[in-house]
């Protein structure tokens, strides 16, 4: 690899604003992300990382600043990103009519691909979805949908792969099973940019992460960077207020002492 | 871009024939009110009816596939906000395929659908009694006339499908064009009707329509009827066409 292509970020994004009427969602957003690493837009709902996702993947235009994806400009070749990219939305983007099998198909061909067929069963098996292969997709638990849909990102496998909350509304197990194909993906050279509002998750996946806060981006670090930021911890003594258990106890521990 | 147009396009239009073919019942409901109708008015007002025709169930069976048409083309923008709401419209649209064939799978879709709920319901009006010794060409006429109509009829679904803000929102439009046949020669001369109504049914697009369609399948001279018909359906699909697409690239930058 020259030096030049690693310099290349896999996403370059400078100045972005976007404007809903009067509400200035972003205000000039700036990251870069390195190919082939996992990068964690944190903040609140409605901080705007769903609007910054959508921008990268051309379905709504920024009202400034610019942005490359894979190399290519968004404005002006949105075409190209288009082929470097896959995006699973904040809910389960599924044909729920179709079974679990016939949306990786449908993706497949769409996507020009020519084993369609051998690449969702490879899909299927990988996502543990053989067994539900030929069931409805309205039959599926919320963790089944979000493997499928995540499962449909992979075809074709675009460089990169944007992944807007994806383990909201999750159970514990399903949500494990997500980052576990998540962590699969980075260590195949996909470049991930995961947004979460989940602190342990940015903290269990991501190689950078980066806080979205009104509109900008207030900090982006690895995560030994991001606590650099705070004091040192320091070591306080704090007297320990009695709980109501313990005053429960005390008071029948007396009570049943004098009665002896 | 063309090729992959039409190729994207086929593998949609696949797709959402699937979604028809796995709910029938929206086949079965689209058919039901202008069955109802059919039999309404054949069997109940019909005896009082007096359209100068020996058969009223011939006279009547036009109007009716008006109605199909319109009551078909609801579940067009029904699946299209549907598409929406998933979110898996802007998946497609995320995607590296020819964007407009999201549309038009959902248009060639719709022409289909309405295409099977006609056959449903002249089926029924040909065991009701329904005869026509129309020829090949006649038929074609009729064939060419109900998918321009459809066509027209859908891109209205479109707009109706891309604007909506709840299911309910996304078919309602219909309704206003289940009732325009009544207020046409679809059911009744208009002649019986007092000046007003009968001035806006003389002037309304279902009454050419429904005469020309009459016409060819009675093997009577169509007229002027067939261009005024004509007219109309390009028209609306013109109008239909452009607005749904301005609606659509608001939605899609």
């Amino acid at each position: 690899m020259t030096a030049e292509a690693t310099v290349a970020p896999a996403l370059h994004v400078e100045a972005l604003e976007k404007s809903f009427k009067e509400l200035r969602v972003l205000r000039g957003v700036d990251f870069d992300v390195e190919r082939g690493t996992v990068f964690a837009l944190l903040g609140a709902n409605g901080a705007g990382k769903t609007t910054v996702v959508r921008i990268l993947s051309t379905l709504v235009k920024a009202d400034a600043g610019t942005a490359t994806v894979a190399g290519f400009d968004l404005s002006t070749d949105p075409a190209h990103v288009r082929e470097a990219i896959s995006l699973t939305g904040q809910f389960a983007a599924v044909d729920e009519i179709l079974t679990g099998r016939e949306n990786l198909v449908l993706m497949a061909r769409l996507r020009h691909q020519k084993d369609a067929d051998r690449i969702a069963d490879g899909l299927l098996s990988r996502f543990q979805l053989t067994d539900a292969a030929r069931r409805r997709v309205s039959t599926y638990s919320g963790g089944m949908r979000r493997r499928l849909d995540i499962a449909m990102s992979l075809i074709g496998s675009p460089p990169v792969i944007f992944l807007d909350e994806p383990t909201t509304g999750l159970d514990p197990q399903s949500r494990l099973e997500v980052w576990r194909s998540i962590t699969e993906l980075a260590h195949q050279g996909t470049t991930v940019l995961l947004t979460t509002q989940y602190l342990d998750e940015a903290e269990q996946l991501a190689d950078r992460i980066a806080i979205l806060h009104e509109g900008r981006i207030i900090a982006n670090g690895t995560l030994a960077e991001l606590k650099l930021l705070l004091p040192p911890a320091t070591v306080e003594y704090v007297e320990k207020q009695p709980t109501l258990e313990d005053v429960f106890l005390a008071i029948i521990g007396t009570n049943t002492g004098e009665q002896r | 871009m063309t090729r992959r147009f039409l190729g994207d396009t086929a593998l949609l239009t696949g797709r959402s024939l699937r979604h028809i073919s796995r709910s029938p019942d929206t086949i079965i409901t689209t058919t039901l009110m202008p069955v109802a109708f059919l039999l309404l008015f054949v069997y109940v007002l019909g005896g009082s009816i007096d359209t100068g025709s020996d058969s009223y169930v011939t006279y009547l069976l036009p109007g009716i596939l008006v109605i199909t048409i319109a009551s078909s083309i609801s579940y067009t923008a029904f699946r299209l906000f549907m598409d929406l709401k998933s979110g898996i419209f802007e998946r497609f649209q995320s995607m590296p395929i020819a964007r407009s064939s999201v549309l038009w799978a959902h248009v060639l879709t719709s022409v289909v659908a309405s295409a099977i709920s006609i056959t449903v319901v002249v089926l029924v009006a040909l065991l009701m009694g329904f005869r026509s010794g129309a020829g090949v060409m006649a038929w074609l006429a009729v064939a060419g006339i109900l998918v321009l109509l459809t066509l027209a009829l859908t891109w209205l679904a479109v707009i109706a499908g891309l604007s909506a803000k709840s299911v309910d929102g996304a078919s309602a439009f219909s309704y206003p064009l289940i009732l325009l046949p009544f207020i046409s020669s679809a059911f009744v001369l208009t002649a019986t009707m007092p000046g007003p109504v009968r001035a806006f049914a003389e002037n309304q697009p279902v009454t050419p329509i429904v005469n020309a369609l009459r016409a060819l399948l009675t093997q009577q001279p169509v007229h002027a009827d067939i261009w005024v018909a004509l007219a109309w359906c390009v028209g609306i699909l013109g109008f239909a066409y452009v607005l749904a697409m301005a609606t659509y690239h608001r939605k899609v930058t």
